[in-house]
This record gives structure tokens, C-alpha cells and sequence, in this order.
């Protein structure tokens, strides 16, 4: 569980398009670090780098090297499912199957993948995966209801439990609260203080006051103009990176300048 | 780098499952081309014939061209009768359905309009033989002895309703409901920010519809009709029930005239040998008409789709 | 909200007793009366005028409506000006043309079910045209006893093509589908299938026909006509009618669904499986069932492809067959017994309110599966 990432001269095309160049991190297991940066930037572009799911828009490529504890997700003859299954991602937008259950749902990642699981194992993997989500309490006697009937906070702590139920070891988040209102982002943000116990967690998130409160470190992205690739500018503890950093743009985007 | 803990739990059965399913899926894709493919080669070795035969023993005993030429004069003029009819009606009930009916009906009419597009062709056909061609006779004494000079008109009037008119009407009657559906859809797509705007300059609603409604669905009704002309042209049954055939004429009330689909319909179970290439030949040469109808319907989609500025 | 302004509206009637008087807003506009006075008047001298050559219905609905047309649009010119005259011709031109399309609309189902009824019994449902010949009908007509022979080959004849060719064209197609918006986007080859796929919605039934007739003329040899043959042509004029609705339907499943499924570390075959075609059920399932309905009636193709038979067979991959339409065809073209068609007659529109039940059902099957798989939105 809760594995480290380290990134080494990473550069993300699209095709021909050089999405992001050149970035080197180590994101640290059991922490949470927090990726800022103007639209367009290509702080969500580098994390879907980090599970492959860039691959899923045609065109997406990688050079360079992501090591998950020294393996390399890009090595050859590696499986982007095996990758994924051990990196799991939360999305902006709330996104339960709408065919399925509240319990369903929770399990989607067995299930789909064809996997035998006993009633009793099952049961209490939902149970453990939702009460890891904080959401157990809220949904214990409607587990058999659709997924798409819950609020939009509830929906998007149910796929953080699913993402839980999959066993990863790093959870990726990509602006989860956005589409969420305030009390719902409150929710969501205690437990991914709650989440860094077990996990290493990555967050890409818009709003500054949220990385500040919720991340250890903070990687600030900028990109020089359109059509330029975005670069990884600063990167470290996020209270240096809110009270004292060292880059000018920095120093300018934390400080609302611009952005 | 000596071992990948990320290559040693990847499971081989999965990838294969990937591999298999992409496969089945590319497989039908090509499956369909392969098809259209052998069976256009097919029925080009089987028309064959015709052409290398010689003229005198095809139909009619001057050729292949002058065995067609009649019968495809005979579905345009059947198809052209349709569409003049169903046309300005088509559109008109799909006005009323879209900007004139009550709400609360115009749901269910619209509903029931793609209900009667669904009814089998041979009903439609069975109908315009046994309910429709009787009732037309005394219309077609009056048009032969009121308009008989002119020569669409031209008597004696055929005594069982069975012509090319009757044939153009039940025509008319199975493309009136794909010209209404096809522009009902497109007149409730208008913006209504462009109706509210003609509205509050105090136009009337015809007004309104002129200036807002048909310039937005012209397109859209163009290809609409042509959609229902591509129908009329291939449709057999209608015409192979409803039309006592003959040779090509310019009366429209005598018994007389063809078309290629109910020409195939009436002959392919009795035909063989350079019969049935002949048939065949008959056969492509309607495809193509249908073909270059349809795609001139879905050229005009195509460039109503750029320019609607609706994403 | 609506309390509110009631007691507004009756304090104020309190302190301005209400006095009847026209509205300047409603000034040279028609009294709503005056479109029924038009009408009946119309209908008067239409009801005259056709008298006078002879009257008949027809003649008086055409004489009164174009009576009412000039009248109403020059009345309301006159009153109202012409921009509204025009207006009001409009409007009522519009009405007409939907009183035009619904006469025949109407008259094909009146006329399905007042000639069908009489011989829709156990007997025409459960029997076949074996041994039913020219020489039974003259009988039955003779004698005026019930009519002998029914459609149950021509039911089972089309409940086994139709079969069949769905069997062939929802696989095909559903794949083709996924393969078009799964695996194929932007790649030459799904613009070629798109645009063959839109070539085959344009072929006419007959063409259909032939191709397949064709086809295995080909292989088996002229005459080649069965049940299977009859499919494969049902199944061209399917299989692009599957594949679009299946396209429409896979694009609108969102493409967030399949992110989170491959994020979990799903694969994609069994993403497309289990979370894109199940979210996309409800309108597939519908899409094939219209298919089905569109296929059912074709008259043509099986013309052509499967002949006609009198007695029941069920095997599809040997001897001729009967569907419904071309027992209806048959019927009315070349009745069993020349001489006496009523029996014949019976049995074709009994076999035609038969098939547009069939047909009905399949659609309101279709609006049924469409709500039932539909992804529940409980709260």
C-alpha cells in the first residue's frame, strides 16, 4: 500500500503537440501533493500520465520514465490495465455507472474485470470501501438503489469508495470538487486528509485555498503562452509554496495576479 | 532495471479478450463492405448478359435501352406524381403538428404519424387495388370529359381505376408520413429565439414562419423530400397492385405505363435464363438512380449539418 | 404567489367597478363567431352548388372548403387588414392539408379492420392453404359455409425469416457500431463503412431482393429460393437501420462512464460490454425492434427470394416459403379461385390486419423497452 512516484524528464504529446515538457517530480508515498496552475497548463494532461489514462485519447503518447517504487509504468510489456488497477483515478465530474447499484458500483472494479468474489467478501468489501469513503452511514440501507439517485457530493465519495474497493496503491484526483458545492467539498476534502494514511494521493485542483488546506506539498505548472507546452515550474512544501516561493510566477499566481 | 513488478501480474487471458473483441468488431465492419462488394459483382456477372445478347432477344426485341427506357420514364413519372401531392401536404401537417396544434395533441399526432410510416407497403398497395381505384373512376370520367384535351388527361378512362394517377396517389399517401416526420423534426429544432424575436416585432404567425421557420428548415425539408423520393422511386408493391401495366403513354388516367421495381416484382418469379439477367440489369439500374437521389439528400444534410451552427 | 394576486385583482375591482367596454388592444379584429358563421355559410352553398351537378360527398367537401378558403381569407382581409388575411389563409390552407393527409391515413386502417375482422378467427390463424384450391373456395362460396384455409405457413414463414434475418443483421450490426465509434474513430476504413452503411439505407427492397437472390444464385444455382435466402436480403435493408440507431445510441453514452471503467483498471472490451452497451440498452433495444417492425412487412425481397408456398414448412434452408405480405400479394393478385375471389379476399385483409397488428406491437414493444431498460434515475 501507498507506493512513491518518481517522475524522470517526462514530455506528453498529442499527436504532434507537445502537451507538457520536461517534468522531473518525486511525489512521496502516505502524502498528499497538490498540482495548481492557470487553465490549460497541463497539470490534469501530466496526471493522466501518471495512470496512462492519457492513452485513452488517440494520439496520446509519453517519453520518458514514471517509476511506481523503481517500476516504470512506460517499461516494456507492461499492461496499462495492471498500471491502472494499481493507480486509480477520481474525476472532476461525479460519474456512478448509471446502470448499476449503490453496491454495484462499489464493486464495479471486481465485477468488471470477471473476478469471483463470495456474497461475504463482497458485502464486506462495500462495507470497508464505503466506510473508507465516509459514506457508509449515509447509504447502509439503500445499497440496492442507483448510484445516480445520491447528491453530487455523495456521488463522488462513492467513487472514491470505488476507487478504494480496487486495493491501489496511489489515488489520483482530478479537481474533484469542482462540479460540488461547498459542504460537499468540505466532506470530500476531510477524507482525503483521511485517505493520506493509507494512500499516496494527487490531487489537481483550481482553487489555491484547497491545495493549501489540503496538500502537504504543491507543484505550481505554468505554460508560456498558446500552443506552448506546459512546464513544471516549482514544486515544493506547500506552505513554501504559499508563503515563500522562490519563482516570480509563483509568487504572482498564488498571489491572484494572474490566472 | 532487472525485474517489473507491473509486467508479472499482467494477465495474458485479458489481453486476449481485448484482442478478440476489437477483432470481432473490425470483422463485422469489413463484413458489410465485403458483402456490398461480391453482391454488386454478383448481379453485374448475372446483368450481364442482356448487354452481350443479342438485341433482337431481349424484351421488345430492340435492345436493353429501349426495353428500360420506357419502364424508367414510368418510375419517374409515378415518383413525380407522389411528391407533388405529398410535398405541400407533407409539410403543411408537419406545421400543423409542430407550431399549430394544441400541445396535448400534437404529441400523440406526431406519434401516429411515424405509426402510419411503419404500415407495410403491400397494405397500402392492397388498399389503393381495392378501396382507392374504384372510388377514383368517376373523377378520372370527369377529368376525361372536362380535360380530355389535355393529353395527361386523355380518355377513355380506364373503367377499373387501376393507372398511373392511382399509383402516383397511393404513392403520395406511404411518402406523406417520412416527408412529415423528416420536417416536423427539423421545424421543432428552429431556435426559438428566432420565433419569440419575429413574434415581438409583431409579426402574425404566418409571418413568423416565413421569416424564422422555413429558411432555417429549407435544407431540411429538401432532403426530406428527397428521402421520400428515393422511397417512391424503389417502392414495388404499391405499384405492381395498384397499376394494370402496359406500354409507356402520356395519359395518366388510361391503363398503361411501369416502373422498373414493379416490372422485377410482376416477373421475377416466372424468369429465367436472359429473362432474368435482364431483371437483374433492370434491377441495378434503379439502384443507381436511388443511389445518386440519395446521396444528392445526404450531400445537402451534410452541408445543412456545417451550417446550422448548432453543435 | 397566485392568492396574492387574486386579492390585488379584487381590491382594485373594489375601488374601479368593473365597466363593460371594448378593449382598444382588441379593435378591428373579428368577433370570434364571425369563423363559425364563414363555415356554416360555406357549407350551405357548397351543399347548393354541388346539387346543382349532381350531388355527391365528395363534390360537396371540395366545394364547401374552397368556399370557406376564399371566404374566410377575403373576410378577414377586409376586417383585419392583409397582413392578417393572409395570415388566416395560411392557417386554414395548413388545417386543410392535415384534414387532406388524414382522410387516406384513415381510410387504409378503417378499411384493414372492417374487411379484416370478418375472417380473422381460430381457423384462418391456426390452418394453412394446403390442399385449398380453386374448386374448395367455388364450395364455400356455393354453399355459403365458412371459408376454408388460413395463414398460419405465411405467420410461421414470417416469424422464422424475420428471425432469422435478425439473427444475422443485430450482431453484424451492433459490432459494426462498436467498432465505428469504439475502435474505428477518424481511421479510413469506418468513413468507408459509414458511407457503404449509407448506400445500403437507400437500396430499395427489391434491389435487396435481387442482390441476395443473386448472390446465392451464385453459389447454389439459379432458382436457389428459401427461407435463409429471404434473411440475407431482410438482413441488407436491416443491418443499416441496427448499426445507426446502435452508433446514435453508443455515442451519447458519456464518455466519462468509460474514463471510470478503465481507471478502475477494467479492460476495454469488457468496458464496452458491460458499462457502454448497457447504458446504451434501452435505445439499441428499441433501434432493433423498429428495425424488426420495418423488416416484417416487406413484400418484395421475399418475392423474389423465398416464392410462395400453400403448406407449412419450417425449415429455412430448404423449399419455399410464405410470409404474411406475400400471402397478401398472392391473394389479391391471383385469387385461389378466379371466379369466386371473395373467400380470397377475406384471407388477404384478414392476413393484412394481422400484419399491421404485428407490426403495431412491435412498435409500441419498442416505446415499451425503450422506458423499461432505460437507466433508472430513482431518488
Amino acid at each position: 500500500m501507498a507506493k512513491r512516484i518518481d517522475v524522470n524528464d517526462l514530455n506528453v504529446y498529442y499527436s504532434k503537440f507537445l502537451a507538457v515538457e520536461g517534468v522531473s517530480i518525486n511525489i512521496e508515498p502516505k502524502s498528499v501533493t497538490a498540482f495548481i496552475g492557470p487553465s490549460g497548463c497541463g497539470k490534469s494532461t501530466f496526471l493522466r500520465t501518471l495512470n496512462r489514462m492519457h492513452e485513452v485519447i488517440p494520439g496520446g503518447r509519453v517519453e520518458g520514465q514514471v517509476l511506481l517504487d523503481g517500476d516504470d509504468l512506460y517499461g516494456a510489456g507492461v499492461d496499462p490495465v495492471t498500471v491502472r488497477s494499481q493507480i486509480g483515478m477520481v474525476f472532476q465530474r461525479p460519474n456512478p455507472f448509471p446502470t448499476m447499484s449503490i453496491k454495484d458500483n462499489v464493486l464495479a472494479g471486481v465485477k468488471l474485470n470477471g473476478k469471483k468474489i463470495s456474497k461475504s467478501d463482497a458485502d464486506a468489501l462495500v462495507e470497508k470501501s464505503l466506510r473508507g469513503a465516509n459514506l457508509w452511514n449515509e447509504v447502509k440501507d439503500r445499497l440496492d438503489k442507483p448510484g445516480s439517485g445520491l447528491s453530487g457530493g455523495q456521488q463522488q465519495r462513492l467513487c472514491i469508495a470505488r476507487t478504494i474497493a480496487v486495493k491501489p496503491d496511489v489515488i489520483l484526483m482530478d479537481e474533484p470538487c469542482s462540479a460540488l458545492d461547498p459542504i460537499s467539498t468540505l466532506a470530500i476534502e476531510d477524507l482525503i486528509n483521511e485517505l493520506k494514511n493509507d494512500y499516496t494521493v494527487v490531487i489537481v485542483t483550481h482553487n489555491m485555498q484547497q491545495a493549501a488546506r489540503v496538500s502537504d506539498k504543491t507543484a505550481f505548472f505554468n505554460i508560456a503562452g498558446t500552443g506552448k507546452p506546459g512546464k513544471l515550474i516549482e514544486y515544493n512544501d506547500t506552505a513554501a509554496i504559499f508563503s515563500n516561493p522562490e519563482q516570480k510566477a509563483t509568487e504572482d499566481y498564488v498571489s491572484g495576479r494572474f490566472g | 532495471m532487472t525485474t517489473n513488478a507491473l509486467t508479472s501480474k499482467s494477465s495474458t487471458s485479458g489481453r486476449a479478450g481485448d484482442k478478440v473483441f476489437s477483432g470481432a468488431a473490425l470483422a463485422a465492419g469489413v463484413l458489410i463492405l465485403i458483402t456490398l462488394f461480391a453482391v454488386a459483382v454478383f448481379l453485374l456477372i448475372q446483368a450481364l448478359p442482356t448487354f452481350l445478347a443479342d438485341p433482337a432477344e431481349i424484351s421488345g426485341g430492340e435492345g436493353f435501352f429501349a426495353y428500360i427506357w420506357p419502364i424508367v420514364i414510368g418510375t419517374v413519372i409515378a415518383a413525380a406524381i407522389a411528391l407533388l401531392i405529398a410535398t405541400p401536404i407533407g409539410i403543411g401537417v408537419a406545421l400543423f403538428i409542430s407550431h399549430f396544434a394544441p400541445r396535448k395533441v400534437a404529441g400523440p399526432l406526431g406519434y401516429l404519424i411515424d405509426l402510419l410510416a411503419a404500415i407495410p407497403s403491400v397494405i397500402y398497395g392492397a388498399w389503393g387495388y381495392m378501396v382507392l381505384a374504384p372510388a377514383l373512376v368517376p373523377g378520372y370520367e370527369w377529368l376525361a370529359k372536362n380535360l380530355g384535351f389535355i393529353p395527361l388527361f386523355e380518355g377513355p378512362a380506364s373503367q377499373t381505376g387501376k393507372t398511373m394517377l392511382t399509383a402516383g396517389i397511393v404513392l403520395a399517401v406511404m411518402v406523406l408520413p417520412i416527408i412529415t416526420s423528416l420536417s416536423r423534426e427539423i421545424f421543432l429544432q428552429t431556435p426559438k429565439l428566432h420565433e419569440e424575436a419575429a413574434l415581438a416585432l409583431g409579426a402574425t404567425r404566418w409571418e413568423m414562419i416565413t421569416t424564422a421557420v422555413i429558411p432555417f428548415a429549407r435544407p431540411g425539408i429538401i432532403s426530406a423530400v428527397m428521402l421520400g423520393l428515393g422511397r417512391a422511386l424503389g417502392e414495388t408493391m404499391a405499384v405492381a397492385l395498384v397499376l394494370s401495366t402496359g406500354n409507356l403513354i402520356p395519359s395518366l388516367i388510361k391503363t398503361g405505363n411501369q416502373t422498373i421495381a414493379a416490372e422485377i416484382a410482376l416477373n421475377f418469379p416466372e424468369a429465367f435464363g436472359l429473362r432474368l439477367a435482364e431483371l437483374i440489369a433492370a434491377g441495378l439500374v434503379l439502384f443507381l438512380i436511388t443511389l445518386v437521389v440519395n446521396m444528392i439528400a445526404r450531400g445537402i444534410i451534410a452541408r445543412h449539418k456545417e451550417f446550422s451552427g448548432a453543435n | 404567489m397566485s392568492t396574492m394576486t387574486t386579492n390585488q385583482n379584487s381590491t382594485s375591482g373594489n375601488l374601479t367597478p368593473p365597466v363593460r367596454k371594448r378593449n382598444s388592444l382588441a379593435k378591428g379584429k373579428l368577433p370570434k363567431w364571425a369563423i363559425w358563421a364563414i363555415a356554416a355559410g360555406s357549407i350551405i352553398i357548397g351543399a347548393a352548388a354541388s346539387t346543382l351537378t349532381g350531388f355527391n360527398v365528395a363534390s360537396f367537401a371540395i366545394y364547401s372548403a374552397i368556399i370557406f378558403l376564399v371566404a374566410a381569407s377575403v373576410i378577414t382581409t377586409v376586417a383585419e387588414g392583409k397582413r392578417r388575411g393572409k395570415n388566416a389563409m395560411w392557417t386554414y390552407l395548413i388545417y386543410a392539408a392535415f384534414i387532406v393527409a388524414v382522410i387516406p391515413l384513415v381510410s387504409v386502417l378503417y378499411t384493414v379492420l372492417e374487411k379484416g375482422m370478418p375472417g380473422m378467427n381460430s381457423h384462418f390463424l391456426f390452418s394453412s392453404m394446403n390442399g385449398v384450391t380453386g374448386a374448395v373456395d367455388n364450395e364455400t362460396v356455393a354453399n355459403g359455409t365458412p371459408v376454408v384455409g388460413g395463414a398460419y405457413h405465411a405467420v410461421m414463414g414470417t416469424l422464422l425469416i424475420t428471425l432469422w434475418a435478425t439473427l444475422i443483421s443485430v450482431p453484424v450490426g451492433m459490432l459494426t457500431a462498436v467498432y465505428l465509434v469504439e475502435y474505428g474513430q477518424g481511421k479510413a476504413l469506418s468513413k468507408a463503412i459509414t458511407f457503404f452503411v449509407d448506400v445500403m439505407t437507400g437500396i430499395p427492397s427489391i434491389v435487396a431482393g435481387l442482390f441476395a437472390a443473386a448472390f446465392f444464385g451464385m453459389i447454389l444455382g439459379p432458382n436457389a429460393r428459401m427461407g435463409i435466402v429471404a434473411a440475407v436480403a431482410l438482413s441488407v435493408l436491416m443491418i443499416p437501420t441496427v448499426v445507426r440507431s446502435t452508433e446514435e445510441m453508443l455515442k451519447i453514452v458519456p464518455n466519462e462512464l468509460r474514463e471510470a471503467s478503465y481507471a478502475l483498471g477494467v479492460r476495454r472490451w469488457r468496458t464496452i460490454l458491460k458499462v457502454v452497451i448497457p447504458t446504451a440498452i434501452s435505445g439499441i433495444a428499441s433501434g432493433v425492434t423498429l428495425a424488426i417492425a420495418r423488416v416484417i412487412g416487406e413484400t418484395a425481397p421475399i418475392l423474389v427470394t423465398a416464392g410462395i408456398a400453400s403448406n407449412i414448412n419450417l425449415n429455412v434452408f430448404a423449399n419455399w416459403m410464405s410470409t404474411l405480405p406475400t400471402f397478401i400479394y398472392y391473394q389479391i393478385l391471383t385469387p385461389t379461385s378466379p371466379t369466386n375471389i371473395d373467400p380470397s379476399v377475406q384471407r388477404a385483409w384478414a392476413a393484412a390486419l394481422l400484419l399491421i397488428l404485428m407490426v403495431m406491437a412491435l412498435n409500441l414493444l419498442a416505446r415499451l423497452v425503450a422506458s423499461i431498460f432505460a437507466p433508472k434515475k430513482g431518488r
